[in-house]
């Protein structure tokens, strides 16, 4: 099932609605890759709420995915991982090294607006 | 209630369809929902493994009353290459596919009990048991 990607401002928001495959998840590290280049992306938020397993390939892929929307200028956050799924995850060993995590959008917003700040886009003095 | 169930394995999207299987039957089994979680998450690394290693296998999910601890056993196999050395299959970073490495240890230490049997080019089957609470 493939994942809608929101486009908010400077950000694009993916939202995950329900259990992805293997494949689902390679189509959206893809597709945000992608359009964080056409859109001139300064953020990508990616909402985990609704996955109720993070195992060590969606774990490697959500990692891969913020390395390599870094290397494209933007800055990613991964919203909502779920308190099962944290205990889960720190129990296989999957600490997502290197990824900003938030509790829900707002925390993301706010996060991405500190880290994305650009100088030049200050507002302007009165 | 269910006893037994059986999920053929053939493509990646079958690794969601067994984790939720095990999921709902655990959960029938009164689990708790951090127990669901690690059961769910370890049968989509056994299922990931017959995937990527084997092309095609058979989860079996079922209740195990017997023994000295009721709970849900997952049993894992494939008659896929089998793995050449099993202790290092069991050694937290190491793997053939280009993965983490986490899936086997990992799934061992989430599992209360674990067994593997695997021989080259005979397959591999992976017995796991979690205990209910």
């Amino acid at each position: 099932m493939a994942v809608p990607i929101l486009k908010q401002g400077q950000y694009l928001i993916a939202t995950i609605q329900s259990a992805l495959s293997d494949v689902d998840l390679t189509h959206l590290q893809d597709a945000l890759v992608g359009q964080v280049g056409k859109l001139r992306s300064r953020g990508v938020i990616v909402d985990v709420t609704a996955l109720d397993v993070m195992d060590s390939y969606a774990s490697r892929t959500l990692r891969d995915l913020a390395h390599m929307i870094r290397l494209r200028g933007a800055e990613t956050v991964i919203v909502g991982i779920q308190p099962e799924v944290a205990f889960s995850m720190v129990q296989l060993g999957l600490t997502l090294e290197g990824v900003s995590t938030a509790l829900d959008l707002e925390e993301a917003l706010l996060h991405l607006g500190q880290k994305t700040k650009r100088p030049q886009q200050r507002d302007k003095p009165s | 209630m269910i006893n037994q169930l059986r999920v053929p394995v053939n493509s990646d999207s079958d690794i969601v369809i067994a984790r939720q299987k095990g999921r709902a039957l655990a959960e029938q089994l009164g689990f708790s929902s951090s127990q669901l979680t690690l059961i769910a998450t370890a049968i989509s690394e056994l299922t990931r493994n017959i995937v990527y290693y084997a092309k095609c296998g058979e989860v079996i999910l079922q209740r195990d009353d017997n023994g000295a601890r009721p709970g849900i056993v997952v049993i894992a196999r494939d008659e896929g290459p089998g793995i050449e050395d099993i202790e290092r299959a069991l050694q937290k970073g190491y793997s053939t596919s280009g993965g983490l490495g986490l899936g086997l240890p990992g799934v061992r230490r989430i599992m209360d009990e674990f067994q593997i049997d695997s021989a080259l080019g005979r397959g591999t089957t992976v017995r796991v048991k979690k205990w209910k609470l």
